[in-house]
């Protein structure tokens, strides 16, 4: 038997005469976990889709070689037959169905004839379940009840379920905190000793590092290298030059020429209750003052209150029983609503862009627009579309959104420019203080550093600006200084001398113990 | 200008006029030309005039990626104020016209509050309003026709703008028609010469000449053509006033206006919209409001093209009104659509009902046709969408 398990070879897929990927190699050992790095675009998922047979055999020329035999897949269902199982970004799981018909969905334990024998279901499930770490679980409850962690491990349990071998992950770590990757990770490892082969795809080059036995790094369609654990240079400055093809020496652009000027934003004594449960205290006396030219952090573990705290104050969008009082510019303003906020000069951009942020029907020149419509855009009601055109198109240029017009539907852009058309959008409200949730989530390297840049210009420009990451790098590269967030309170401040991740997190432990 | 921007019109845009305009050719050729005489011109604005009006209203609640279920039966209602107070308590023309606007607007404030406040889907409020709606109407009426209206209300439904009649016996043609179509020549191709000036001046793409003279011309050929059937019969019905006026003023109200905008951005993500300051409850209601207010025109123009109110009025108009939008290219998820866009879609079945009507097909086998051509005209929408 050949050591490789999986042969990609000469791939070329096109779309429309655009080649996605151009004479792709991928060959993948059996029992090793293969990283797959490139930026947003490179061509991983489309390699991907053709592997797990989204693209049928046929649309594209090259061949696959799986388990010694050349297969022709024409579905998923024929992969996954052959034991290649993928599992998406967006989770696939029904969100009111229990964890045991989720792990068995599609793939249902019968007794007879189309009849679900539910013994052997939730027997099974727990079987799964225990594999991925979680046999302490309760295979009854819904799924949506779980947080995304979890969820993840599930969806890997469900891929168990239809005795993988070959188990592709993309983006498998995206939506999870710290904790929860790190455990996902060593999940990972415990499979391989099981001689389950894995290919993962992710932008989290450090988790990478740490898991993968070889790295093949894929730009603009093409293979560009593959990389073996012990033999070549793991670094992430070294896959970072694969991906980007140059040296990115500094992933954070140096920031000069900022005079930090007088405090303009100062939220004071902030407690908020959970939305649903007024019992429920999401955020208790939390007191943060940002300086204008400032670029201010929230750390913090995920669900520390950080998204909450922004959005509560952002016109009152999320929580309720909100007491406490924000000053804009020392003054203290009631942001009653979204539309208050924005007229206090007020901008919150939000985590999740496709959800919250943009209109994906719609086009970028009316998705950059939508904010500022009422203040800057119309005179009694009435739009004035032809300088909405001149101030889209100038934006387009400043901040380098990737598009052939303006009038492009903002669903077909990749992340990195959707993240810019929401930055612009937010931009032409003309704030003066910026939050920015997780402003490069999902976005590849290059497309980062530009929204770093945009992030230096603002501070640049007098904005007061905060950064909401889950990333500990990113806030240390880009901040100046940083409030700690932890369980809805502030548990430390840190100057830009004092940043590092030891710190971030030692505050973190030394807060959770002193709550027990 | 050394890179002078020159861009295609994009035909897709179109592809419902030209359906439009292949549907009435068809027609006329099958009915050797009947649907071109003057008077089935006049039939055709007469009898879709309450549909336009009320596919107007329809496309904001579809653009809200909902429907309002209960149009008929608000419409049935309006009528039926209108016939009591004039027939029973001998109502002045205008406070019966005043009455059956409040009743609209009544209506319509009651569906967007249980929409928009208490966040009840727009689906069952809409059925329950299309319920209780119709109850109320046979109840008003107690399941009688009210009639006949005074002859200076059926002018509003029936009547034509005066005339200036010219021309030979036997082949009289109003003059105010033609100064009519004159004027909207002269401002069609004004408003096309100023919008390639704006273009120039901001420096934006252009189409290329000739597909604008031929597009205007086309433009211009269907206004003269229409203009001069008019002029041969009774000139200018009341109702075309009317229904212009509410196309002019939504079609101005969706394409210019931020509230116009407001509606799109929330069908096309409610929680972006509201997140960028939009008050989403607002919208919701007012959009319900509003398609109520248009549900009492609408009664008012039925009632006073048939001289009564009766119960059974509007019976369906919903479905035909958001087959219209749907059948415009409006999309069922929100956000995707325009006023023009369900106009046309109104005229698509309006010229079908008409044709059919003259070439002699039964009422059951029209419904068929209409069916087919909805579920023909989305899906090829769709499917063409899908592919690109």
């Amino acid at each position: 038997m050949s050591e490789y398990i999986l042969e990609m070879n000469h791939i070329t897929k096109e779309f429309s005469g655009v080649k996605a990927l151009d004479d792709v190699n991928l060959k993948v050992k059996r029992g090793e976990v293969h990283a797959l790095c490139g930026e947003n675009g490179a061509g991983k998922s489309t390699l991907m889709n053709v592997l797990s047979g989204v693209y049928p055999y046929g649309s594209y020329t090259g061949d696959i070689v799986y388990k010694g035999e050349v297969g022709k897949f024409h579905k998923i269902k024929d992969s996954e037959a052959k034991g290649i199982v993928i599992i998406h970004q967006e989770l696939a799981l029904s969100p009111y169905l229990s964890v045991a018909e989720n792990v068995f969905l599609g793939n249902e334990q019968c007794s007879g004839k189309g009849v679900i024998d539910w013994t052997q279901t939730r027997a099974k499930a727990t079987e799964m379940l225990a594999k991925v770490g979680l046999e302490h679980e309760d295979v009854n409850v819904p799924v949506g009840t779980l947080g995304v962690g979890k969820q993840q491990l599930i969806e890997i349990a469900k891929a168990m379920a239809k005795d993988v071998e070959l188990l592709i992950l993309d983006e498998p770590t995206a939506a999870l905190n710290d904790e929860e990757s790190a455990k996902l990770l060593e999940i990972m490892l415990e499979l391989k000793k099981h001689g389950v082969t894995m290919i993962i795809i992710s932008h989290k080059l450090n988790e990478i590092s740490y898991v993968a036995d070889a790295i093949t790094v894929i730009r603009d369609g093409h293979t560009i290298e593959t990389l073996t654990k012990g033999v070549d240079d793991f670094s992430e400055d070294r896959i970072i030059k694969g991906m980007v093809g140059r040296e990115m020496t500094n992933r954070y652009p140096i920031r000069e020429g900022v005079t930090i000027g007088d405090t303009i934003f100062e939220v004071q004594n902030w407690n908020v209750y959970h939305p649903e449960d007024p019992n429920r205290q999401v955020l208790k006396d939390v007191n943060i003052k940002v300086r204008a030219g400032e670029v201010v952090g929230l750390a913090g573990l995920m669900g520390a209150g950080r998204t909450e705290l922004a959005m509560s104050v952002f016109g009152k969008s999320y929580g309720q029983k909100i007491s406490g009082t924000v000053k804009m510019n020392g003054r203290e303003v009631d942001l009653k609503d979204v539309r208050t906020a924005i007229d206090n000069k007020l901008a919150y951009v939000s985590e999740d862009r496709k959800g919250n942020g943009l209109v994906l029907i719609d086009d970028i020149k009316r998705n950059m627009t939508m904010a500022a419509l009422r203040n800057f855009f119309s005179k009694n009601g009435v739009v004035n579309a032809n300088e909405e055109i001149v101030k889209a198109e100038e934006y387009k240029k400043l901040i380098n959104v990737k598009a052939n017009s303006i009038d492009q539907a903002v669903g077909s852009l990749s992340g990195g420019n959707q993240q810019k058309v929401v930055l612009a959008k937010w931009m032409l409200t003309q704030p003066d203080v910026l939050i920015l949730d997780e402003p490069t989530r999902g976005i590849d390297v290059g497309a980062k550093y530009e929204i770093y840049c945009v992030i230096n210009d603002l501070a640049k420009a007098g904005k007061a600006v905060i950064v909401i990451s889950s990333e500990m790098p990113e806030i240390i590269g880009t901040c100046d200084r940083l409030y700690i967030i932890n369980e809805g309170h502030i548990a430390g401040e840190l100057g830009k001398e004092e940043m590092t991740q030891e710190r971030i997190m030692g505050c973190i432990m030394a807060d959770n113990r002193k709550g027990e | 200008m050394e890179n002078k921007k020159v861009v295609n019109i994009d035909m897709r845009q179109y592809g419902m006029v030209l359906a439009l305009i292949a549907v009435y050719i068809i027609f006329a050729v099958l009915t050797g030309g009947k649907n071109m005489s003057p008077a089935n011109i006049n039939n055709l604005i007469m009898q879709n005039g309450y549909i336009v009006i009320l596919a107007v209203g329809m496309l904001l609640c579809v653009l809200t990626g909902n429907v309002d279920l209960g149009v008929g039966s608000v419409v049935a209602t309006c009528g039926a104020v209108i016939g009591i107070g004039m027939v029973d308590y001998g109502w002045n023309m205008w406070i019966a016209i005043i009455a059956a606007l409040i009743v609209g607007l009544l209506c319509g404030m009651f569906a967007g509050f249980f929409i928009s406040k208490l966040g009840i889907p727009p689906f069952i409020v809409t059925l329950a309003t299309m319920l209780m709606g119709r109850g109320l109407t046979y109840v008003l009426l107690q399941a009688q026709t009210k009639g006949p209206l005074p002859d200076n209300f059926v002018y509003i439904g029936a009547g034509f703008l005066p005339t200036i009649k010219i021309g030979a016996e036997g082949a009289q043609i109003d003059l105010v028609c033609l100064i009519v179509a004159a004027v909207v020549s002269v401002l069609i191709v004004l408003s096309e010469l100023k919008s390639i000036a704006t273009k120039k001046k901001y420096g934006f793409a252009t189409n290329p000449v000739w597909q604008l003279i031929v597009k205007n011309a086309i433009i211009l050929v269907i206004v003269w053509f229409f203009f001069y059937k008019l002029a041969r019969y009774s000139g200018i019905p009341f109702v075309l006033v009317v229904m212009a006026a509410l196309v002019g003023l939504y079609h101005f109200i969706t394409t210019k206006t931020v509230a116009g905008r407001q509606v799109y951005a929330l069908g096309g993500n409610a929680k972006a919209a509201k997140l960028s300051g939009i008050n989403t409850e607002r919208v919701f209601f007012w959009v319900y409001t509003n398609m109520g207010l248009l549900c009492a025109v609408a009664g008012i123009v039925l009632s006073a093209r048939n001289a009564s109110a009766t119960p059974k009025a509007g019976d369906q108009f919903e479905m035909d009104a958001i087959a219209s939008c749907y059948i415009g290219g409006a999309a069922t998820s929100g956000g995707v659509g325009t006023i023009i866009g369900a106009v046309v879609g109104a005229f698509i079945m309006g010229i079908l009902n008409n044709g059919m009507s003259l070439y002699g097909f039964s009422t059951d086998l029209q419904k068929i046709v209409k069916g087919a051509v909805l579920l023909g005209a989305v899906t090829v929408d769709l499917v063409s969408k899908r592919k690109k």
